[in-house]
């Protein structure tokens, strides 16, 4: 029987009657595969011998809507790229829902159609989930967490540690740092600016694919989230016992976001991000993957930043414009809150 | 101009020039000498841009009382926090406040038990607030010197003409004349001052003539590029090396002799000045700025009747003698292990444009 | 604070104008700046358009420095 409910209600939870149309309708409608409509406690997934990477993430973004996204499509990509920066193709992924009492049901649709448009342009099937509604005030909205599988190539294993990584070694990003935290913040009405910014949500996952393949040799990836790209340097500087050297000037830039910064006293380099991914390379691979980034539009502002140095351990040094240097550190304290 | 270009910023930023003009004041610095930059925005630009790097040895910057938040006393937070507090009260702030601590509490920390604080671009958004939320009583907190105190003065004026009555401002405004001279009075070398180009925007001129007559010392007005600092500094030098001084403005793309009539004009109808205690610096006299009594009912210390008790300053906090260039971060005991940009213990680590919190980041 | 950054004037609407800084767009109040005209910079601080910047001095500053350049190569 089709629930002609506009809103959420608690009964939508409690595993009955509605609870089953709910289902129905909406998620396995939407997501449809046959590990979903099996409809068991488990998915059960056929993997063969490989390495298999498994992650999981919550996101509770607020506004749900905003430029170039929403809480869906973010929890889809951003799930899928912690796949993608592990070297891993993903593979499947699990859904689960925390839903208010009163939501929207249309927008609730709306949100998961977009949660199945991204997995099926990653080809990944999302065999699993849960939903659970709670009462008005328990929750601000809707929260999601997804979980993902992926596999992953023995030669790819040691990118998630940047075992591989050395002096010499050139970091590239793929594009201009800030929009998604930007985006966020222009959309709340904060401040009163207009301006044509969106969301740099999206899946890595065919980019990181092309990347891996011309560089056999991949040091290390990571996709730049909450904190910025600095936190990403420092991230590597620290783990890989390393020092960077970052140029400003090669930085691609995003008009909106560095005037928006400019105005409210912020640094993009430490503004959040949802499809951007800083990768090490060997010095003669780094022409190579540039070249195949390029190819794509997750890419087509890629550039080399900076290299890796034996110098200033631990540290990320940026050369500014201005042509002095100063040491790029850590995030404190957080500018943005709930903006993933 | 690379894609991303920005006009009238792009222009002061070009490293060669840098390089160019750091060659002329190493060619022309002989004496050993002081200058003092007692502006935020100036401490920042000059760190974010590793600009220290192209200063010969004999070049001390100094890093003067001109963050706002550094020298808004702890007794000021305490003080908004208390009337945070009251009923149906929500608190505006500039956004650097929300992480100075005052004697318990910061901003930040007390948005989590119940008191309502909201950050704000411009004190025009309190404003609107106060018109959106006529049951509530909208709490502006007016801190700055000469260039956001008469934006906090149109604000009242507006409030008074819209019939705002929900409106109200707890001021910490400064104006800088009394304190640069209590400075240069003092027992700090300053030999020079590069001026701060936005509160000179208002002011014009005339309030270094006694730094320059009085008091002989070097005065430039500066932008806040890297190219406009360090042609400031270059002017400062000579100025000093023909112990010639006078009032120079290098930032004439936006400073007029005679300042901004208007802005002043509100300023002066809507303040009036008091004693006031900075951080570091202590009492300067007639050196804030109150409500005048023509606009009392928009006055949040009048309305609200709160309790702010008196409190001492952290022990061993030395932010007073960083604010006035007498010690440098790395004489406080407490700089970088007790107190860090994660727990700041005095202003000078929460601002962004504080000294230590600057020195932390920046220094290599 | 000190925070303080050129942008174009496209539009005045009474005491405010529409001001643009690459594409972003601010409603900046001009109760502080008067005779502003569509086609001015302004340099906008916390909100309000506090002074217009004089393109001529702007110049006048840029020349400055190359002239130092020329006395460097003399």
């Amino acid at each position: 029987m089709k629930d002609t409910a506009r809103h959420i209600s608690i009964h939508h939870g409690n595993g009955g009657v509605r609870m089953k149309a709910l289902i129905d309708d909406i998620f396995l409608h939407a997501f449809d595969n046959d590990f979903l409509n099996n409809q068991s406690d488990s998915a059960i997934l056929p993997v063969t011998g490989k390495n298999i990477a498994f992650t999981t993430d919550s996101f509770v973004v607020d506004p749900l809507f905003f430029p170039g996204g929403n809480i869906g499509k973010l929890a889809v990509c951003g799930t899928l790229n912690d796949l993608a920066v592990s070297g891993a193709r993903p593979i499947y992924l699990s859904a689960g829902f925390i839903i208010e009492e009163g939501f929207n049901i249309r927008t609730l649709e709306r949100i998961v159609h977009s949660m199945a448009k991204e997995a099926a342009v990653s080809g990944v099937k999302i065999v699993t989930g849960d939903t659970k509604v709670v009462n008005s005030g328990k929750c601000d909205k809707i929260f999601i967490n997804t979980s993902g599988i992926g596999l992953i190539d023995d030669m790819h294993l040691s990118i998630g540690s940047g075992i591989r990584v050395k002096s010499g070694d050139k970091i590239l990003l793929n594009g201009p740092p800030g929009e998604h935290g930007m985006a966020i913040m222009q959309t709340r009405g904060i401040f009163n600016f207009k301006s044509n910014l969106k969301s740099d949500c999206v899946s890595l996952s065919p980019l990181i694919k092309r990347m891996l393949k011309a560089s056999g040799r991949m040091g290390f990836l990571r996709d730049a989230t909450r904190g910025g790209i600095a936190t990403v340097l420092n991230e590597i500087a620290g783990k890989c016992n390393v020092g960077l050297e970052v140029d400003e000037t090669c930085i691609p830039v995003n008009t909106d976001v560095r005037v928006m910064c400019e105005l409210l006293g912020f640094d993009p380099l430490y503004i959040a991000n949802e499809g951007k991914v800083i990768a090490v390379v060997d010095d003669s691979d780094a022409d190579d993957v540039l070249k195949v980034m390029h190819k794509m539009k997750t890419g087509k502002n890629a550039a080399i930043i900076g290299e890796v140095t034996s110098d200033h351990k631990g540290k990320t040094v940026l050369k500014t414009s201005a042509g002095g240097k100063r040491i790029l550190d850590e995030l404190v304290g957080d500018q943005l809150p709930r903006i993933c | 101009m690379k894609s991303g270009g920005l006009h009238f910023i792009d222009e002061f930023r070009d490293k060669d020039v840098v390089k160019k003009i750091s060659r002329e004041i190493k060619k022309i610095s002989r004496k050993r000498i002081s200058i003092m930059e007692v502006c935020g925005g100036h401490t920042m630009a000059i760190h974010k841009n590793g600009l220290m790097d192209f200063l010969p040895d004999n070049v001390t910057l100094l890093s003067g009382p001109g963050c706002p938040v550094c020298v808004s006393s702890q007794r000021f937070i305490d003080h908004s926090i208390a009337i945070g507090m009251s009923q149906d009260v929500i608190l505006t702030t500039y956004g650097d406040l929300v992480r100075v601590p005052g004697s318990v509490y910061s901003l930040e920390k007390v948005k989590g038990k119940g008191v309502e604080v909201r950050v704000v671009y411009s004190v025009l958004e309190a404003l609107e607030t106060a018109k959106k939320n006529k049951k509530k009583k909208i709490v502006f907190l007016g801190i700055g010197f000469e260039t956001t105190a008469p934006a906090s003065a149109a604000a009242i004026i507006q409030a008074e003409k819209q019939g705002i009555g929900n409106f109200f401002l707890l001021s910490a405004h400064k104006i800088m004349p009394p304190a640069l001279e209590k400075l240069a009075r003092g027992e700090t070398q300053i030999d020079g001052f590069i001026a701060p180009g936005h509160v000179s925007a208002i002011t014009g001129y005339g309030i270094y003539h006694k730094l320059t007559g009085l008091y002989s010392r070097a005065v430039v007005i500066s932008g806040f590029e890297p190219v406009d600092i360090l042609q400031s500094i270059l002017m400062l030098v000579k100025q000093i090396e023909l112990k010639r001084f006078k009032v120079e403005n290098e930032y004439t793309r936006v400073v007029r002799p005679e300042g901004n009539l208007m802005a002043r004009t509100l300023m002066n109808r809507v303040f009036k000045t008091d004693n006031a205690e900075w951080r570091g610096l202590g009492w300067v006299p007639e050196s804030g700025l109150e409500v005048s009594d023509e606009f009392s009912m928009f006055d949040a210390t009048l309305y609200f009747n709160v309790n702010v008790p008196d409190n001492e300053s952290p022990k061993d906090c030395i932010c007073g003698e960083i604010l006035t260039g007498k010690k440098k971060p790395s004489d406080c005991k407490l700089f970088s292990g007790v107190c860090t940009p994660v727990n700041p213990v005095g202003a000078c680590m929460v601002s962004s444009e504080g000294s230590c919190a600057i020195f932390y980041k920046y220094k290599p | 604070m000190c925070l303080g950054v050129p942008a174009l004037v496209i539009r005045v609407e009474g005491a405010e104008a529409i001001v643009r800084l690459g594409n972003v767009e601010y409603k900046a109040s001009l109760l502080l700046l008067d005779n502003v005209e569509k086609g001015d910079y302004i340099l906008l601080h916390a909100g309000f358009a506090i002074e217009k910047i004089d393109h001529f001095e702007a110049g006048e500053t840029i020349r400055l420095f190359k002239e130092i350049s020329d006395l460097e190569n003399e």
